[in-house]
């Protein structure tokens, strides 16, 4: 049997060590944290506008990573993979409304979590039986399957990297929608009075419609993203989606700064309760979330 | 051993594969058939590890036509959704209404804890699969219940010995899901790699389902062990393998574990990042012996893949059940009969020669395997080494 040379690591100064590692933690926390902004921007757009409780939100994302596994045995390069998934899901979110959303609207939550809960089975099983139960995996963009060194011994992936501006990204481009835009103007009146923009001549419906389309297709651009560290199973977005829900109500239901606030917080709670404290991380973004509603009961940007 | 919770599913699918009804007017006689039901996940993430035992048992059972000592077999089949209400449930159907001669079954450790007791108490003969959890064979055994798989402890507690001594490795970072069956596996090869040498620089136990590992792996680079051993399967298997390798550790500290890390359609999904990991099981698909090479060629015929392990445990449940059968002539009355033929059962199995301890879990080989590329695309696992010959669990507690 041949034996391997030990590494030899040569001592380093302890304090810049401890420095370097908690920096690279921190940054695993923003990342995650901007993933998990991903899937919560669409969340609570669909319930600020819509006030649906959207369960399936993690269909979408489970959806877009399966798109994504498609297009890319197809040969279509990554980025061209993110639009074309993202179109399809936006398209297959308006179906969605149009079909079953669109009838439950004037019903009071629980049908509508009844409702979604349903679309999680229906999907499931659509894609156990478009794609099979079998784990399955996507390949990472081969220019972005490197690590790169970090404070000495450290190396960071730089899939992660480009994650982390994919998130900055699409939270900028999203400010950008709902600040500068006729259609962001008609979602920020439609969310805070809804009558009114009917009265004003806007088809509500329509609104409807278009965000929960925005709402799929966020959350499948994220699957589409997450889905190169993530393994791939019908299922797979029930996971994520729990978490989702505590950035959500931490950030305060329907608003976009506090889907972001909320998840760097969870994000960067996670990953030092994983990291340090590793027989709490389970409840460490519960602990968290019970400490923003005791102070703030509507979470941190509440509207209204 | 257990491979997560996934209780969305909720209809129970039922099965019944009948036996062909030619075969009954063969036997000349209404023979009363020999029932076996089968507590398996059929849905979500584990469906493949269902499917595969239950593929590796038909392989069996059609080798002798579904038919032993003149009694037809009959297998039913549901859906234990790897939830231990679930199972339990399905398992008193089997017991009460069905009244099942076996119980084959189950894929988790915690399904097979809360089935023992509905077993045990009715008498019903239940042969576990793949479950490894070790109280069962343990200080929790039965007359009734046998092994033909395999106990947390069995690959894990040579792969410790092995790796402090013949890979000459004395500081490493251990990782495994927190729950009964990765701690189980961590403490056994805690006692093979401690005993000789080893030192452990950290324990870290994600939740089962983790699906970010970077803090942890950060953790890892931070402590630069001489390598890394973890127990991880199914999902979360391949999530931690390919996290490893793109965070660049790969290159750095040597991976090693337990074979379900790199098993079955576990490995096909991690790919080129699996190459080179290192694990300790008591068989690989690649294994060079005839019973092996004929089991892989028969399987591939009839299912058109690759057997995995859970396939392998399966085809030997099959073998176990058909050997006990023909030793009594057929009768499952005399439970003390059949009992004593169960123990009896010898046989050469694909992963060498199949006995049962005292506590009725296989004595076997522990093999080391490494991932390799072995050309044209294919990545599999070669047998570089025997970590342990005939290795029986200690069954510490048990008086069969």
């Amino acid at each position: 049997m041949p034996r391997r040379s030990p590494p030899n690591p040569l001592p380093r100064p302890r304090h810049l060590d401890t420095a370097g590692y908690i920096l690279i933690q921190l940054l695993n926390g923003v990342q995650y944290g901007l993933l998990l902004f991903l899937l919560a921007t669409g969340l609570t757009l669909v319930f600020g506008v819509m006030g649906i409780i959207n369960l399936a939100h993690g269909s979408f994302f489970m959806i877009g990573a399966y798109l994504a596994l498609t297009l890319t045995r197809l040969g279509m390069p990554f980025a061209v993979t993110i639009v074309l998934s993202l179109i399809a899901a936006v398209a297959i979110g308006i179906v969605t409304e149009l079909v079953t959303l669109r009838h439950i609207y004037g019903r009071d939550h629980l049908d509508q979590v009844l409702l979604t809960f349903g679309l999680i089975l229906i999907f499931n099983e659509t894609v156990r039986l478009l794609w099979g139960a079998d784990i399955q995996s996507l390949p990472m963009p081969e220019a972005l399957s490197g690590s790169i060194p970090l404070f000495g011994r450290h190396r960071y992936p730089a899939y992660r990297l480009f994650v982390t501006a994919f998130g900055l990204l699409v939270g900028a481009g999203l400010w950008l929608l709902i600040n500068r835009t006729r259609l962001g103007m008609i979602i920020r009146a439609g969310a805070s009075r809804r009558e009114t923009v009917g009265a004003m001549g806007i088809n509500i419906n329509l609104v409807f419609t278009a965000v929960f389309g925005l709402g799929a297709g966020l959350a499948a651009v994220s699957g589409t993203v997450a889905a190169p560290i993530l393994s791939l199973y019908p299922g797979m977005g029930e996971e994520i989606i729990i978490i989702t829900f505590v950035v959500v109500v931490i950030g305060g239901l329907g608003s976009l700064r506090g889907a972001l606030l909320g998840s760097l917080l969870i994000g960067v709670a996670d990953t030092f309760g994983k990291a340090m404290l590793p027989e709490l991380s389970s409840v460490m973004v519960y602990v968290m979330m019970v400490v923003v509603l005791l102070f703030k009961p509507r979470g941190l940007f509440s509207r209204g | 051993m257990s491979w997560a919770v996934n209780p969305n599913r909720s209809t129970l699918a039922i099965f019944v594969v009948g036996l062909p009804m030619v075969l009954m007017s063969w036997a000349g006689y209404a023979a009363e058939p020999v029932k076996l039901g089968l507590v398996l996940p059929y849905s979500a993430v584990y469906a493949s590890l269902g499917n595969d035992i239950t593929n590796g048992l038909e392989l069996a059972l059609s080798e002798v036509n579904y038919q032993v000592a003149g009694r037809p077999i009959v297998v039913l089949k549901q859906d234990s959704q790897v939830s231990p209400k679930v199972g339990l449930q399905i398992t008193k159907k089997f017991i009460q209404q069905d009244k099942v001669d076996f119980l084959v079954g189950p894929v988790a450790s915690h399904v097979a804890n809360a089935m023992r007791k509905a077993a045990h108490d009715s008498k019903t003969f239940m042969i576990i699969a793949n479950a490894g959890s070790v109280v069962l064979t343990r200080e929790l055994c039965s007359p009734y219940i046998f092994r033909t798989s395999f106990s947390n402890w069995q690959p894990n507690y040579p792969m410790g010995i092995w790796m402090a001594r013949e890979e000459g490795i004395k500081r490493v970072a251990i990782l495994a899901p927190n729950y009964a069956a990765g701690r189980q596996m961590m403490e056994a090869f805690k006692e093979g790699f401690l005993a000789n040498g080893g030192e452990i620089l950290s324990e870290q136990y994600p939740a089962l389902g983790e699906s970010d590992f970077q803090p942890y792996l950060t953790n890892i680079a931070q402590g630069n062990p001489e390598a890394v051993f973890v127990f991880f399967s199914g999902a979360d298997a391949v999530k931690f393998v390919r996290q490893y390798a793109q965070a660049g550790l790969k290159d750095q500290i040597p991976l090693y574990g337990s074979g379900f890390l790199v098993e079955g359609k576990v490995l096909s999904a991690q790919g080129q990042a699996a190459v080179g990991i290192k694990t300790a099981l008591h068989w690989a698909d690649t294994m060079d012996n005839p019973v092996s090479k004929k089991f892989v060629r028969d399987y591939k015929a009839k299912f058109g893949e690759i057997p995995s392990l859970f396939s392998l445990q399966g085809y030997d449940t099959g073998h176990m059940i058909i050997q006990a059968l023909e030793a009594t002539g057929g009768d499952t009355s005399d439970k003390m009969r059949l009992r004593r033929a169960l123990e009896d059962v010898r046989f050469e199995s694909p992963r060498g020669p199949f006995k049962l301890s005292r506590s009725h879990n296989p004595i076997q080989n522990i093999y080391i395997r490494e991932v390799v590329n072995a050309g044209y695309g294919v990545i599999e696992n070669q047998i570089i080494a025997v970590a342990a010959e005939a290795l029986e669990d200690p069954g510490t507690g048990c008086d069969l």
